[in-house]
């Protein structure tokens, strides 16, 4: 099935690549397959959301794509870089320039106001933020007003905005977002949404976003399915039905309960 | 509820042990202390009990002035035989206490000295109240005959002399050197001399060198017949005795001496104790801030708690548990670091001639009690505020994410501050305003106030540092300056609190170095005013030297004036008196005092008065007083009173007077003033020459004389900053703990910040220049502070020698550089540890 992306969308560039991917926890009889082998290519300027149910090793997925956590086999790269070949200090260098995370919840440092929160990639790289692109970050998530506002004095919402503009700011070429929303209220969630829809389709960002959530998912161009650490099915140009749809199928045919405690 | 305390407690281990630390060291100082002084009474006790006989029969007043005066008063042969066909009395043997000599190693220095006393005795085997001999001759025999020595087992274990050697000896007698032959190596009753050396010829030597030759005793030791008791024996001997004698028995010579020896212990021990309690009041610190942050970190746990129906007293019980666990732990380890550190101590005296290696380390249940009642007390009073507040997060705080605990109103901390700092304040003025002791103490209690109300209000008087601070690591460290900054703003009580600790150690030490150096400049600027002789010659053991010394300076070539010095305490009007005896026309050749009133031309009959001595007696030119020997009293005649001076003391009399108390003639010290024309450094080389084999006495000139004071007042400051270190010490194991407990508070951040990009290098950097911003605060309150008792204190001082204020700037500033650099070193565990740590797992990190 994962065959499928490769040839629907032939000519265009690959932004972040997994292959053969494996994760396990633990030894012998407890030994869990986080990601038994997972092969996907997540395209330049696309914004893809990646689906499953709980457990299924999204967000392993998403910490071994970024950097975060180191695969038991299988390789990783981000462009053309392999991760595998990368001691500490490029791993360091590459997650500072090229890759963006937004987290769940606690993403924003305490003591900084927001706008030093969204230039902490860059000041921490010692770079010069980019005025033109800064503004226009600020601006489409609409948080001008707020920039000299501590992170305690920000909704849940604005703060995962700015968590978002963070992962921006420095054009990575690829942000990892695990359930950004998963905290948020369905308003909040959908400026959250929105802006990353914005930055994908008109600064031709790359966006990979964990969600439990179909409609949040119908917000992608791209919709990938795992279950018990593979992929299982992918959807294009989704819509909430249609992602319904299909997890209402993989839950059928996968056939064990797995439990949607963690959903909302 | 105990569940989850000992859950707790065996969770965090290592800050458990962090915070142990504090206590640990400071009940190691208090039990360390404890039984230090009880070993050396101990040590002292055995000497006293091997040592004294049934009774003593002594010279009236021999006792007086502390014992230092000797004068020529002596007990004839001949009553030590009347006493001994007494019918109770077993035996009676006169003895010969020497004064004055000492002892050179084969390389020909000065054994003891400046530490434990020389003992030249004639031997004996007179039992003491134990029924054993004081004195036993372990290996040789015992000396006979004038070219014959015994010294004590110690001593020559100590200075490598064998049997057969010769021994040098220095004397303040007539003969200055004497050498004998080593015939026999003596153990002292009671296992050890502590430290002192001890020196024994037979009868007709001793006699010799220091009764001049006539068969007399200083004191005689009569040992009573077997059944009889020391009052029987007592009233037996009093008839025989003159007026001028004195029986003491054996039991309240040992009273006696134990009170003597109590006042000088009882000095070291409240000493030692001292720095025991700033170590204490430092580590309090330190354990309020474990505590505060334990209860910080733990406080949405403590929310649940709450929540699921626990009350506040359940709350505040389980923290106090946890801090009696520690107290106790702390108590425990630092009750057995205190005998390593008694050890240590020990050793360190033994260096400075006070020898215990004799007597084990002495253990009372009283040190016992005491360290786990300070240890655990400390512990426990110090976690009660952060209880309280932990009691106060509201059961709602559960759910959310970030919990702030209520923090009590900055507000009441300043009105406290600054109700303290008046209160500290006031007791200084009224201390400077004040006079002797009561004003001392009162300047005392001042800085503790202002300390206390500096440590209160750090939080906000500490606000311009850390600003500084933060403005410097902005501009050299950039985002990660920033970070760190704000990371010790974040919590400004924290921050604060673990600066207090620094400050307190840093304050006190300050203040010590202000007053070293107004001391060394006041010796400076009073001996150039006062030290108007070319060269002075003096004892560096503070012993009188012979009177022939001086006959050998005037005979030296190109020397001009002499004065002869001898000083002495003399009682004036019943008061103890620094005094100094000279000869007045040499003295007035040499030296040019200052007269308020009359004059120093003093005649027998006469005496000058300093000024302050005069206003506290209130006399003045004319009054008659009574000067107070130990033979007798004299009457005398003020005839004049002069401004202070350090080179006469409170006092000047006539030799002409001294000879009259059959004081003997010796000298502290002569003043030399080179012949017109001579040429000084010559002359200096010949006085050097005359003193060369004399280790007890020193040629100086102005120069030397002032860098051998200021080498005592360094020694002693040396002292003292080591044993302040403890403090800085546990200070800065302060600092290490608030960083490794913030590191792992903000382990989610840290996690964050790796993830966005911080390298380890940076991140460790950060932890380094958080620890560089407390110890900066705390260095530079303290020092600050510390400059401001330093003046106080000089100006308490000022009528007690240290007339000038100094400041050690260059020493100042490296106090602050050198706390930064304990900073950078504080922060290496906890900086590693938070760089290690690995990113993903800090993330998901509750
Ligand atoms: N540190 C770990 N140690 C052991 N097992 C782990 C660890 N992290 C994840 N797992 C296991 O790996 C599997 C995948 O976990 P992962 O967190 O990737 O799931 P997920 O798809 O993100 O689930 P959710 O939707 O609940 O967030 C799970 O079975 C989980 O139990
Ligand atoms: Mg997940």
């Amino acid at each position: 099935m994962t065959h499928l992306a490769a040839e629907s969308t032939p000519t265009r560039t690959v932004a972040a690549r997994a292959v053969d991917l494996r994760k396990s926890y633990g030894r012998g009889d407890a030994a869990v397959d986080a990601l038994a082998g997972v092969t996907i290519d997540l395209y330049a300027e696309e914004f893809t959301a990646v689906m499953g149910p709980s457990g299924s090793g999204k967000s392993t997925l998403m910490h071994c794509l970024a950097a975060l956590d180191s695969p038991t086999s299988g390789s990783v790269l981000i462009g053309d870089v392999d991760l595998a070949s990368l001691k500490d200090k490029a791993l360091t260098l590459l997650r500072r320039d090229r890759i963006g995370f937004v987290f769940q919840s606690f993403n924003l440092v305490p003591t900084l106001t927001a706008q030093e929160n969204i230039l902490l990639p860059l000041s921490i790289a010692g770079r010069r933020p980019d005025a033109g692109w800064f503004d226009t970050v600020v601006d489409t998530v609409g948080l001008r007003d707020r920039l000299s506002h501590r992170p305690s004095e920000m909704s849940g919402g604005q703060q995962q905005r700015v968590a978002c503009a963070r992962a921006l700011v420095s054009r990575p070429s690829v942000v990892f977002a695990d359930e950004p929303t998963g905290n948020l209220d369905s308003t909040s969630g959908a400026e959250v949404l929105g802006f990353l829809q914005r930055s994908v389709r008109e600064f031709g960002q790359t966006v990979v976003m964990v969600t439990h959530d179909p409609v949040a998912a119908s917000y992608t161009d791209r919709v990938v399915f795992l279950a018990d650490g593979e992929v299982v099915d992918e959807l294009r140009a989704p819509t909430a039905e249609s992602v319904l749809e299909t997890m209402a199928r993989i839950q059928l045919r996968s056939g064990h309960a797995t439990g949607s405690t963690r959903e909302p | 509820m105990r569940r989850v305390t000992w859950a707790n407690l065996l969770a965090r281990k290592v800050r458990l042990l962090l915070s142990a630390a504090a206590i640990v060291l400071g009940v190691a100082f208090v039990a360390g202390s404890f039984v230090f002084t009880d070993t050396i009474s101990k040590s002292f006790d055995s000497i006293v009990e091997g040592t004294i006989p049934d009774l003593t029969v002594r010279l009236d007043g021999s006792q007086d002035g502390g014992g230092f005066v000797v004068d020529d008063r002596t007990i004839p042969a001949s009553l030590v035989t009347r006493l001994a066909a007494l019918p109770d009395v077993a035996r009676a043997d006169g003895n010969v206490e020497g004064q004055g000599l000492f002892v050179l190693d084969p390389d020909g220095k000065l054994i003891g000295g400046q530490g434990a006393p020389t003992l030249a005795l004639n031997y004996n085997d007179a039992p003491s109240t134990t029924g054993e001999p004081t004195v036993t001759i372990g290996r040789g025999r015992e000396p006979r005959g004038a070219d014959e020595v015994v010294l004590d087992a110690r001593t020559v274990e100590g200075s490598g002399f064998r049997l057969g050697d010769t021994v040098e000896m220095v004397t303040a007698g007539s003969t200055p050197r004497i050498s004998a032959r080593l015939v026999g190596i003596a153990d002292f009753a009671g296992g050890g001399l502590a430290g002192a050396t001890l020196v024994l010829f037979d009868t007709p030597t001793a006699q010799r060198i220091f009764l001049g030759g006539a068969d007399v005793y200083d004191s005689v030791a009569v040992t009573a017949r077997d059944g009889v008791s020391q009052a029987r024996l007592a009233a037996d001997v009093g008839p025989e005795l003159g007026d001028d004698l004195q029986a003491v028995t054996g039991d309240e010579l040992a009273a006696e001496t134990q009170s003597f020896i109590d006042t000088a212990l009882g000095f070291l021990g409240t000493f030692l104790l001292i720095f025991a309690g700033i170590a204490l009041v430092v580590g309090t610190f330190l354990i309020v801030n474990t505590f505060s942050i334990l209860v910080a970190q733990r406080s949405r746990e403590l929310a649940l708690l709450r929540a699921m129906g626990a009350s506040r007293r359940q709350v505040v019980g389980s923290v106090l548990t946890e801090a009696l666990v520690v107290g106790l732990l702390g108590s425990t380890v630092g009750l057995l670091l205190g005998f390593g550190l008694a050890a240590l101590l020990r050793l360190v005296f033994g260096q400075f001639g006070l020898d215990l290696s004799g007597t084990p380390l002495v253990f009372e249940p009283r040190t016992a009690v005491v360290a786990y009642a300070v240890g655990v007390l400390v512990t426990m009073v110090a976690a009660v505020v952060p209880a309280r507040r932990a009691s106060r997060v509201p059961p709602v705080a559960a759910m959310r994410d970030e919990v702030a605990l209520p923090e009590s109103s900055i507000r009441l901390r300043l009105v406290l501050a600054v109700v303290l700092a008046l209160a500290g304040a006031g007791l200084m003025a009224l201390g400077l305003a004040g006079s002797g002791t009561t004003g001392a103490s009162l300047v005392g209690g001042g800085i503790l106030g202002v300390l206390l109300a500096a440590a209160l209000g750090a939080p906000v008087i500490g606000r311009p540092v850390v600003a500084g601070l933060g403005w410097v690591f902005r501009r050299t460290a950039g985002t990660v300056g920033v970070l760190a900054t704000q990371n010790a703003q974040r919590n400004p009580r924290r921050t604060a609190a673990t600066a207090s600790a620094l400050m307190i150690g840093l304050a006190l030490v300050t203040t010590m170095s202000v007053l070293g150096a107004s001391i060394n400049t006041s010796i400076d600027v009073g001996v150039k005013k006062e030290f108007t002789s070319d060269y002075l010659v003096t004892s560096p053991t503070f012993s009188d030297f012979s009177t022939t010394l001086a006959q050998q300076v005037r005979d030296t070539d190109g020397v001009g004036e002499v004065t002869q010095m001898q000083s002495l305490p003399v009682e004036v009007d019943g008061d103890d008196v620094f005094s100094t005896a000279i000869d007045s026309a040499s003295f007035t050749a040499v030296y040019d005092l200052t007269m308020v009133s009359g004059t120093i031309d003093v005649e027998k009959g006469e005496v000058a008065i300093s000024q302050d001595d005069a206003r506290d007696a209130d006399l003045s030119v004319g009054d008659d007083v009574t000067l107070g020997f130990p033979g007798g009293e004299q009457d005398a005649r003020v005839v004049g009173v002069y401004e202070q001076s350090n080179v006469v003391g409170g006092a000047v009399l006539p030799f002409t007077t001294l000879a009259a108390a059959q004081i003997p003639r010796s000298d502290s010290a002569v003043a030399v003033n080179a012949a017109p024309g001579a040429d000084r450094a010559q002359v200096g080389e010949r006085l050097d020459r005359i003193v060369a084999d004399l280790p007890t006495v020193t040629v100086q000139d102005q120069t030397e004389f002032i860098d051998a004071q200021r080498a005592q007042v360094n020694q002693l400051l040396l002292l003292i900053y080591a044993l302040l270190g403890l403090a800085v010490v546990i200070a800065v194991l302060g600092i290490v703990n608030t960083l490794a407990l913030s590191v792992i508070e903000r382990t989610r951040e840290v996690g964050l910040l790796r993830a966005v990009g911080l390298s380890r290098r940076q991140l460790r950097r950060m932890v380094r220049l958080e620890a560089v911003t407390i110890a900066v605060l705390g260095a530079t309150l303290g020092v600050v502070m510390g400059l401001l008792f330093g003046t106080v204190l000089q100006r308490a001082f000022v009528n007690d020698g240290i007339t000038d204020l100094s400041f050690p700037w260059g020493r100042l500033v490296l106090f602050v550089v050198v706390s930064a650099v304990v900073g950078v070193l504080a922060a290496a565990v906890p900086a590693r540890r938070a760089a290690r740590l690995d990113v993903l797992r800090a993330i998901s990190t509750e």
